[in-house]
């Protein structure tokens, strides 16, 4: 197996094991935790498919703004491990086999379509993930929805600001 | 890879995140599902977009330059969104944990009576 190869498995089963833990651990720091390893693990699977200004974007966006967010909000609220009540455990065991039979589901739908057969997804070449070629067509094609997603962050922030106010 | 491997990982990502929205009571660790159910389209798209790369460039004889653009770049809006969804929704949450004191999302339920 190549170097890629065997770092594609590696990624791949660290963001799996590490979302299994989100859901698993009771303390909900550490399922904040869990989730900036997957974070980490899918932005290293973008660098494997040479998707670089996406990978940068997703570090500093979800594991370094709005994952420090989450701290923020579960240290504010001051939320340990023994303050979240369970649920049923019937209700817990409905929901994992719901889920699984969703991934059965989703898996089998696609992977026998024509247009997803023999088709390989192309790592480490390319040049369409590098910030050149994705600003060309972000400021030309797409200028619309970007200056539309800045009037989108200033209706958040009011929002944001406005619900927190204490009356 | 083939992109099938790419299909199973990002599904089982999203399968994970449901599975959590489902099971867990505290509407933080629901929020954190549902990022993580959004990462997971994040991955499709990419892989998506380096598939259709691979197709055109292997179709053309010359290198075709922007075929699979569309897609990384919808994954920048998503992760706009995101951020943008996050700041409303945990100011939600933290005005609803100052008038109850308590993050259960049954306990909400129970008091629509």
């Amino acid at each position: 197996m190549t170097a890629t190869e065997i770092l594609f498995w590696f990624l791949s089963i660290l963001a799996l094991f590490s979302a299994l833990m989100v859901l698993i651990s009771k303390n909900p720091v550490h399922s904040v935790l869990w989730l900036i390893v997957v974070f980490f693990a899918i932005s290293g699977h973008y660098i494997l498919l040479n998707a670089q200004f996406l990978a940068i974007v997703n570090l500093i966006v979800y594991a370094g703004a709005i994952m420090v967010l989450f701290l923020f909000v579960i240290m504010l609220m001051n939320l340990n491990s023994n303050t979240e009540p369970q649920r049923n455990s019937l209700i817990k065991l409905a929901g994992v086999i719901g889920g699984c039979l969703l991934l059965t589901v989703m898996v089998s739908a696609v992977r026998s379509a024509g247009e997803v057969s023999n088709n390989r997804a192309l790592m480490n070449e390319g040049d369409i993930g590098l910030i050149q070629n994705l600003g060309k067509i972000l400021f030309t094609q797409y200028v619309v929805p970007f200056e539309l997603s800045s009037v989108l962050f200033l209706s958040a922030m009011v929002g944001a600001v406005v619900i927190g106010k204490k009356e | 890879m083939p992109i099938q491997y790419y299909i199973i990982l990002a599904s089982a990502l999203f399968c994970i995140g449901v599975v959590g929205v489902l099971i867990r009571r505290n509407a933080i660790i629901i929020f954190m599902c549902i990022e993580l159910m959004l990462n997971s389209v994040n991955l499709m798209l990419v892989a998506f977009s380096k598939m259709h790369y691979g197709l055109g460039s292997a179709d053309n004889k010359i290198v075709a330059v922007n075929i699979g653009t569309d897609a990384q770049l919808f994954v920048f809006f998503i992760m706009v969104v995101a951020a943008a969804e996050v700041s409303v929704g945990l100011a939600i949450i933290v005005m609803m944990y100052r008038n109850v004191h308590s993050t259960d999302v049954n306990f909400l339920n129970r008091l629509k009576n």
